[in-house]
């Protein structure tokens, strides 16, 4: 295998230990955080975050609780890496600013702080105290597919003056087609100073395409996960998106190879499901709906005798945000009561 | 029976809600609200109904000329705390709306009765008030409550600029009210904003761990009737659906589970000056109200 080169056309931030948390919900183990991280060091990968999948806090009820403390798996990520750095991922409302100063005692030196696209504002406090503790501060715009570049500009903008160093858009429904994607990064990229990112999921089939359309369009970070592990759909699998870079000329400082090898014989092992567009997956980009709430919905449709796609299209309807994984459960209840009134009739 | 003269702090949405919902009572005698802005739009609403309506903010509650009782301070836990210690040597009453908590936090539900003698005390926050009495609901119909975690839902447009910058305050505080109140032993809060238009009302969804040996039916009756008994104060407190008990295992934090309870729960605000999708506004001026009155009869010896 060939050293990792040193020049990089963009960023690469692999999530398989944050994003892919959902897809194994939650049941990541201290042998599967450092074969990961092992094998994306060695294959150049310049960025591993890690957390729970609902960021740092997010075990709970409402998102599912990790089977190793989050805290744990941290510290064991930043012993087993050589030149990565280990990021991790906030939601204000969820984690609070002291998870912060905990991981930066671990070892994390890069913070994303993630909220709904509208909502900037939440994440003054944390990105502050974040720029305090000497760590990079990632902006995180989600659900970026429900608001316009226009909307998203003065969001972005927000971020920027709290001393944001970068602003990510995520496609968190993977709902974008390519134009949206190229329509958002070129006015993200035009309006800020800081550089921009992207991380794409693959509900409609998009997220390579997408990611790579981010990148001519400016984007200098890129989000993936080994295999496409992740919530929904699973994200812009790694090892797909370094090889593409590759056939387009595009240096991305990484082995794909290695990358492959991981992929195949560290990740898809330990899967319980491999990470396909199915019917449920499909609905969740197709109808624009957070798609950590893939499984939690299908566990709600087997509980309560209704179907997954009906409580994926009314939570669609209802405009439901990420976080609020409890209105699975309120529409579940609401659909399985129309049908036994209906029955009953 | 004397009532206790009182003013409202703070001529923002909280404090001039609180003032339509004060001017209906029996109990409290509301002369003024109080702000710093003159042209706020809550002073020249207090003005045309009748109120004293001043711009010079605590100075005025604390002039003794002024021969103020009981103050509800709706400001912010900045101004309340350089202000606390003033009201207590001035001898005045206060309830505190903001995240301040330097007095025992009341939840109206749970523990009206016990700090009916405090000089200080503090409302939690919305979700606290919304959630602390269905966490103290399960608690009480089983032996112990292990876990207990609650998430609230509230539309972008009734979270005001201080709640935004300040939200772990709102985690953290809520947090503590399900175990210092609820009778927790571990918690969590969660806190969620949603832009949809039209906005949404307020959503609340309490998870409690029920351990082996639990009843289920137990805990369910006791959670209708604490609702019953939260809607006697806030008419727009309600289950959306009814309460369902779901199989685990579950890996809490105090320990594994093999059943939780969720109830989800909506508040419609009452509409008084802020729209009815603020019921996480709503639900603080309704409990302040209920608290001070409950203090007022205290005080004036009749029975509570």
């Amino acid at each position: 295998m060939s050293t990792p080169t040193t020049h990089r056309d963009f960023r690469l931030i692999d999530s398989t230990l944050r994003d892919g948390s959902h897809a194994i919900s939650h049941q990541y183990t201290e042998d599967d955080v450092i074969n990961i991280v092992k094998g994306l060091d060695a294959a150049g990968v310049e960025v591993i975050e890690i957390a729970h999948g609902d960021g740092l806090g997010g075990s709970s009820f409402n998102y599912g609780f990790s089977k190793v403390d989050e805290k744990l798996l941290i510290a064991r990520a930043c012993e087993a890496t050589t030149n990565a750095e280990i990021a991790c991922l906030l939601l204000p409302g969820i984690g609070v600013a002291d998870d912060l100063r905990e991981v930066k005692e671990l070892g994390v030196n890069v913070a994303r702080l993630a909220v709904h696209c509208t909502e900037a504002d939440i994440t003054e406090q944390h990105i502050k105290v974040a720029k305090k503790l000497e760590m990079e501060a990632i902006g995180f715009l989600m659900m970026s597919h429900m608001s316009t570049p226009e909307d998203l500009v003065k969001q972005a903008l927000l971020m920027q003056s709290y001393g944001a160093d970068t602003l990510y858009i995520a496609d968190s429904a993977g709902a974008m087609t390519t134009e949206d994607v190229r329509r958002r990064v070129n006015a993200l990229v035009n309006a800020l100073e800081i550089p921009v990112g992207v991380h794409a999921h693959n509900n409609l089939s998009m997220a390579v395409a997408n990611s790579i359309a981010a990148y001519e369009e400016g984007a200098k970070n890129l989000d993936g996960t080994s295999a496409g592990l992740g919530a929904g759909a699973g994200n812009c699998p790694t090892e797909i998106l370094a090889a593409v870079s590759t056939k387009y000329g595009i240096e991305t400082g990484v082995n794909p190879l290695a990358l492959m090898d991981l992929a195949e014989e560290i990740v898809r092992p330990m899967m319980p499901r491999q990470q396909v567009i199915d019917r449920a997956g499909l609905i969740l980009g197709y109808a624009g709906v957070y798609g950590s709430f893939l499984l939690h919905s299908q566990k709600a449709a087997e509980r309560y005798g209704v179907s997954q796609a009906e409580i994926l299209l009314e939570l669609g309807r209802r405009k439901v945000v990420g976080g609020q994984e409890d209105m699975i459960i309120d529409v579940a209840l609401e659909l399985a009561r129309a049908h036994a009134a209906q029955e009953g009739q | 029976m004397k009532k206790m003269r009182c003013a409202i702090l703070g001529s923002g949405n909280i404090g001039t809600d609180l003032m339509f919902k004060m001017l209906r009572s029996d109990v409290l005698d509301l002369v003024a609200l109080v702000g710093i802005d003159p042209e706020s739009d809550g002073l020249k609403r207090a003005k045309g109904l009748g109120l004293l309506a001043p711009h010079e903010g605590p100075e005025w509650v604390l002039d003794p000329g002024n021969n103020i009782d009981m103050i509800f301070d709706a400001t912010s836990a900045y101004v309340h705390v350089r202000n606390a210690p003033k009201y207590r040597e001035a001898g005045i009453v206060a309830v505190d709306l903001t995240p301040a908590a330097r007095g025992p936090k009341v939840i109206p539900a749970v523990n009206l009765y016990e700090h009916l003698d405090s000089m200080n005390v503090n409302m939690v926050t919305c979700g606290g008030q919304a959630t602390t009495p269905i966490v103290y609901a399960i608690r009480r119909a089983i032996d112990e409550l292990p876990y207990a975690e609650m998430v609230s839902t509230i539309a972008s447009l009734s979270a005001g600029p201080g709640t935004r910058a300040n939200i772990d305050e709102f985690t953290v505080t809520t947090s503590a009210a399900l175990r210092e109140i609820g009778g927790a032993n571990t918690s969590k809060a969660i806190i969620v904003m949603n832009p949809a238009d039209p906005p949404i009302m307020m959503r609340n969804t309490v998870f409690g761990a029920l351990p082996e040996g639990s009843d289920h039916d137990a805990v369910i009756a006791s959670i209708l009737e604490m609702v019953e008994e939260v809607a006697k104060y806030v008419p727009g407190y309600h289950l959306k659906n009814e309460p369902v008990i779901e199989a685990g295992p579950f890996n809490t934090p105090g320990g594994v589970v093999p059943n939780r309870v969720v109830a989800l729960l909506e508040v419609e605000g009452a509409g008084d000056y802020l729209p009815p999708y603020s019921g996480n506004l709503d639900i603080m001026t309704a409990a302040a109200l209920r608290v001070g009155e409950a203090i007022s009869i205290h005080k004036s010896g009749a029975n509570a």
